[in-house]
């Protein structure tokens, strides 16, 4: 067992919502869930980053920016998508220049759904993800053997 | 010191500081987080986030940061040897000088914005310690009438008898030191939005790692310098540490992140009012 | 006996020889000959006098006197008609004091005025001999291939290199007869002859600001050679002597006001406070002049005579009062240049301010005088004069290649210049860096103080941390990892290359070997004058070197990461495909662009100069009414 899933780096990257799932995310940190229990951090930089979480939906302006993001993080890693948005470009998703959920343009591991997705159920995803954190892990150094 | 005293003291503080000082990490994040509240992580918490690090992908900007933050680790770790091992005070803040500049020229030889206003601001911060710093070991030296921290240490009588005010002035510098608010200026351990994470932006893996624990060798040096204001009785020493050590983690809870004008100054006016003043109370007297 | 000699009168052979032959390929080669005989002549001279303490020699005649004495007059003409040609009438009035002053001397006393001995040899000489022969020959060597790059720069500065060259020969000629003289009359006329060689060096190109800074160097240098002929004719009058091994012997009544005064010639040659203008002037000069002004020649040229008072500091009664004045005025000087240091822009003020800065440390540590202070100074001459010839000449190459010496122009210069930008980070390193030159004699320096004067550890606490601020800001500037501009070739000079390499190598040099000269050189001469010497303790010598050895071997490691997974810069995910651009508003391209601090506001020159010119003042003042 590795300590990946001891010390999940969280980077929170809000694409175009409407700010709800946005707020729910940053509800977590709050006393009242205190997500740090498990050794989460907010950390800010996919540079440091373990779990890419993203809220909204992608369009042109942002696409680059979730990519650059996305390549700017060490392996392993792995993508949360929170919300109607950013699962499936939610009630944005008829609109002109929205292209649709996140995993139009990166691989996304879990789907959080909710409009907007409740304190609760973001927390469950994160934790969801590491096990594909650690299983990604696994196949990591299995590579390298 | 003789000199097989020396080595044992030196290979049990590489061998421990990094132990005691992701301790007192873990405990500063658990306090931290009662403070406000919160259940907080569990105290090995830092502990994880090294191991974790270390098994990441290491991705750079371009190699030469890797040396740099290396030779920052060295040089820490060098510093905290000289430090144990009973050298000379002086030398052994140099050796921290030249630590810390190696991190600020890694973060600048990444050319990246946020990393250099980290580096530019952990500059100021430096400038704004050091000064005080100094002057603590020319106070100790007016005391005990040597450099050498096994003299210093031996001392018969309690060091803040003589040098209450430069103690209180190393206190205050020891909140620059120790990343606290409202002096985290140039990186922090909480979320810093406006400079990402200051000098440390472009580290990842393993890098961030060597940061982590060098942070760690420093962190117990700087405590170590605590203790030799008590140093007649080691278990008042390591109390008073401790007690100084929660007075920085309830200051940092108390305060928002202030600007770097205000660490400057503050810190300047500390060093000479406290400081100095001390420092010409002892000439005089 | 014979090498003393050689050495003072051979750079002035050389110069009227570079004067008449003009031809580039003759120059080059005198040039190189003459910078490898100064050097082996100087090293044959250290060999010489190794182990034998002062050597005073009983050398010169009357007619000697006389014809230096018309030399110095005919020197004074041309400076007084120079002045008046450009209506500077104040540097003609100085001159003419001066020249009065020291005819009405030789005039009513010259006869009785009788030095057994005028010229000698000791281990500080040996080291001035060293630093100027070594030093300021490469910077001479360096100058041959600068100077041509330079005209093709400035094509409107008229050419006159041949005199330039005779200037810098005459200069070292000059600088050579300073550390052997023991005659103080000897010794004012190599400290005059410095004065006018500095005049002509900084106003080479002969344009309007050069003409004014050459003028101000001018006239400040005079008002200190007019206290340095005060001083032998106040010394002469009352104790009968002019000779400079004679002034601690002196009862204090007699020495007190010509040691200030002398003291004051010293801190005027040094730049200190509040005479640091007319260097920061002399950076209109090409830059070999400011290396050799600033490492080598002149400014060493005053803190050596400091170094010389400092036993009259220590030993004479009330001398301590007096040397803590002097010290002060250092000691104001280092902090405050230091801080303004970080307000500049330009390369060479921050080397400037750099300088005065440290040279202001040398007069604190002679001002005090203790035998642990005087070993601090001594190094830091050393240290100083290779690691900022070294830091002066690189600045002067880039330059050359990058076309401005702005700091902020330097991002990346280890990928655009990279053997040149390593020459930097050495003397950097060296100005300010453990386990460097510089640091070890601060060190010193400071522990020197605590036992002597804790007050003034509180200056060179502050200053150092300024010190810190703006060489780290420096630093990081050059060592940035930047692309490399595809049209850009870099163009150096053979003879740059060599004297930049030879001056790297001696900055680490000198600090691996730094315990050998301390025993060999430093220790016996203080061991002479103060009876006990100062050495640094053996483990911390040790763990010095190992720190050195380290600093060494860790870039071996940069060879051996194998592949690494590189990724761009963090730029808030909106860079652009293109390395170090991102996507601006309105979807603009833009370059990633940085610039560091200068804190203007608080560290601006403005104020603090005026700051530091009262307060020197001020203790000048003080230091006279202590002396009288």
């Amino acid at each position: 067992m590795s300590y990946l899933p001891k010390s999940p780096w969280l980077i929170h990257y809000d694409a175009s919502s409407c700010n709800g799932c946005d707020i729910e995310v940053l509800a977590c940190l709050t006393p009242l869930y205190d997500v740090e229990r498990f050794g989460v951090l907010n950390i800010g930089n996919p540079k440091h980053a373990d779990i890419f979480v993203i809220t909204g939906s992608v369009n042109e302006q942002n696409k680059p920016v979730i990519q650059n993001l996305y390549n700017q993080m060490a392996e392993p890693k792995v993508v949360v998508a929170i919300g109607a948005c950013a699962t499936s470009g939610g009630i944005f998703r008829e609109c002109y220049n929205v292209q649709g959920g996140i995993d139009k343009v990166i691989p996304v591991d879990v789907y959080v759904p909710g409009c907007a997705a409740r304190p609760e159920s973001i927390i469950d995803g994160v934790v969801k993800a590491l096990g594909v954190l650690e299983e990604k892990h696994k196949n990591m150094t299995k590579v390298a053997k | 010191m003789s000199g097989i005293n020396a080595t044992i003291a030196v290979i049990l503080y590489i061998v421990l500081a990094p132990v005691v000082g992701g301790l007192i990490s873990g405990v500063d994040r658990k306090i931290s987080a009662r403070m406000q509240g919160r259940y907080g992580p569990p105290i090995l918490q830092p502990f994880y986030d090294v191991f974790k690090l270390m098994a990441k992908q290491n991705i750079v900007v371009n190699k030469h940061q890797k040396f740099y933050v290396l030779c920052f680790l060295v040089f820490i770790i060098i510093t905290g040897a000289i430090f144990f091992a009973g050298g000379d005070l002086l030398l052994a803040i140099f050796a921290l000088t030249l630590g810390s500049v190696f991190l600020i020229i890694a973060a600048y030889s990444t050319y990246s914005p946020y990393a250099y206003i980290g580096a530019e601001r952990e500059m100021l911060q430096i400038m704004a310690y050091e000064p005080m710093v100094i002057l603590t070991v020319v106070g100790m030296y007016m005391v005990t009438k040597s450099f050498s921290v096994f003299d210093i240490a031996m001392f018969d009588q309690p060091l803040i008898y003589s040098l209450p005010g430069i103690f209180l002035g190393f206190v205050f510098i020891l909140t620059i030191k120790f990343r606290k608010s409202p002096f985290d200026i140039s990186m922090s351990h909480h979320a810093h939005q406006e400079i990402v994470r200051g000098v440390v932006t472009e580290f990842s893996g393993k890098e961030l790692a060597m940061v982590e624990v060098a942070h760690w060798y420093e962190n117990v040096f700087l405590l170590g310098i605590v203790c030799l204001f008590f140093a007649s009785n080691p278990v008042i020493a390591i109390v008073l540490a401790a007690l100084t050590y929660f007075l920085e983690i309830f200051i940092d809870n108390n305060n928002s992140r202030l600007k770097w004008q205000s660490a400057l100054g503050s810190a300047w006016i500390v060093a000479l009012v406290l400081g100095v003043g001390n420092i010409a109370f002892l000439a005089l007297r | 006996m014979n090498t003393v000699l050689f050495l003072i009168l051979y750079p002035v052979i050389v110069a009227l020889l570079l004067l008449i032959l003009p031809q580039l390929a003759i120059r080059k080669f005198i040039v190189g000959a003459s910078t490898a005989i100064l050097t082996v002549a100087s090293i044959y001279l250290m060999i010489d006098y190794f182990n034998t303490g002062a050597v005073f020699f009983e050398f010169g005649t009357h007619t000697l006197n006389l014809g230096i004495l018309f030399i110095e007059v005919a020197l004074a003409a041309i400076i007084v008609y120079i002045s008046v040609k450009h209506k500077q009438f104040l540097a003609a009035l100085l001159m003419l004091t001066g020249a009065i002053m020291t005819i009405w001397f030789e005039v009513t006393h010259g006869n009785q005025i009788h030095a057994t001995h005028n010229l000698f040899v000791d281990n500080l000489s040996l080291i001035m001999t060293l630093i100027i022969g070594i030093i300021g020959g490469l910077i001479a060597l360096f100058a041959v291939g600068y100077m041509e790059e330079y005209h093709k720069h400035h094509p409107n500065v008229k050419n006159r290199v041949p005199f330039f060259f005779f200037i810098v020969f005459a200069f070292l000629g000059a600088m050579y007869g300073l550390v052997f003289a023991n005659n103080l009359m000897w010794l004012f006329f190599f400290w005059e002859i410095t004065t006018f060689c500095s005049f002509f060096l900084i106003g080479y190109s002969r344009d309007e600001i050069a003409i004014k800074n050459a003028f101000k160097a001018l006239k400040m240098n005079l008002l200190g050679g007019l206290a340095f002929s005060a001083a032998i004719i106040y010394l002469f009058t009352n104790a009968n002597t002019v000779e400079l091994n004679q002034l601690p012997n002196l009862a204090s009544t007699v020495v007190l006001l010509p040691a200030a005064l002398l003291a004051f010639a010293g801190i005027s040659k040094a730049a200190q406070m509040p005479f640091s203008s007319w260097l920061l002037g002399a950076m209109v000069a090409p830059t070999p002049v400011s290396a050799l002004l600033h490492s080598s020649t002149m400014v060493k040229a005053g803190v050596y005579l400091i170094i010389r008072l400092s036993p009259v500091f220590a030993f004479v009664e009330g001398g301590a009062t007096v040397g803590l004045f002097v010290a002060m005025v250092g000691a104001v000087t280092f902090l405050l240049a230091s801080f303004m240091a970080i307000s500049q822009m330009d390369a060479k003020r921050v080397l400037a301010y750099s300088t005065i800065a440290n040279l202001g440390l040398i007069v604190v540590c002679a001002g005090i005088g203790t035998y642990e202070l005087v070993w601090a100074a001594i190094m830091l001459v050393i240290f100083h004069a290779i690691a900022k010839s070294l830091l002066f000449l690189s600045v002067g190459t880039v330059e050359n290649n990058v076309g401005d010496r702005i700091i902020e122009s330097m991002d990346g210069l280890i990928t655009k210049m990279p053997k040149v930008a390593i020459g930097m980070v050495i003397g950097i390193a060296g100005m300010f860096l453990a386990p460097f030159g510089m640091l070890i004699s601060k060190w010193a320096a400071l522990e020197g103080l605590v036992s002597a004067n804790p007050i003034l550890t509180v200056f060179v606490a502050f200053g150092s941390a300024a010190t810190l601020f703006f060489w780290t800001k420096w630093l990081g500037k050059i060592i940035m990892i930047k692309e490399k501009p595809a049209d850009f070739v870099a163009k150096i000079p053979v003879t740059e290359q060599f004297t930049l390499t030879a001056l790297a190598v001696m900055t680490i040099g000198v600090c691996l070997l730094f315990p050998l000269i301390s025993k060999y050189s430093l220790e016996p001469f203080i061991q002479a004058i103060y009876g006990h010497a100062y050495m640094l303790d053996q483990s911390n010598v040790a763990i010095l070197l190992i720190m050195m050895g380290i600093i060494l071997v860790l870039p071996l490691r940069l060879m051996t990461y194998g592949e690494l997974n590189y990724r761009p810069q963090y730029l808030a995910g909106s860079n652009s495909s293109e390395k170090e651009k991102f996507y601006g508003s309105l979807g603009l391209t833009r370059d990633v662009t940085m610039k560091s601090f200068y804190l203007e506001n608080i560290f601006g020159e403005d104020k603090l100069f005026k700051l530091g010119v009262v307060s020197s003042i001020v203790l000048i003042i003080i230091m006279f009414g202590v002396g009288i």
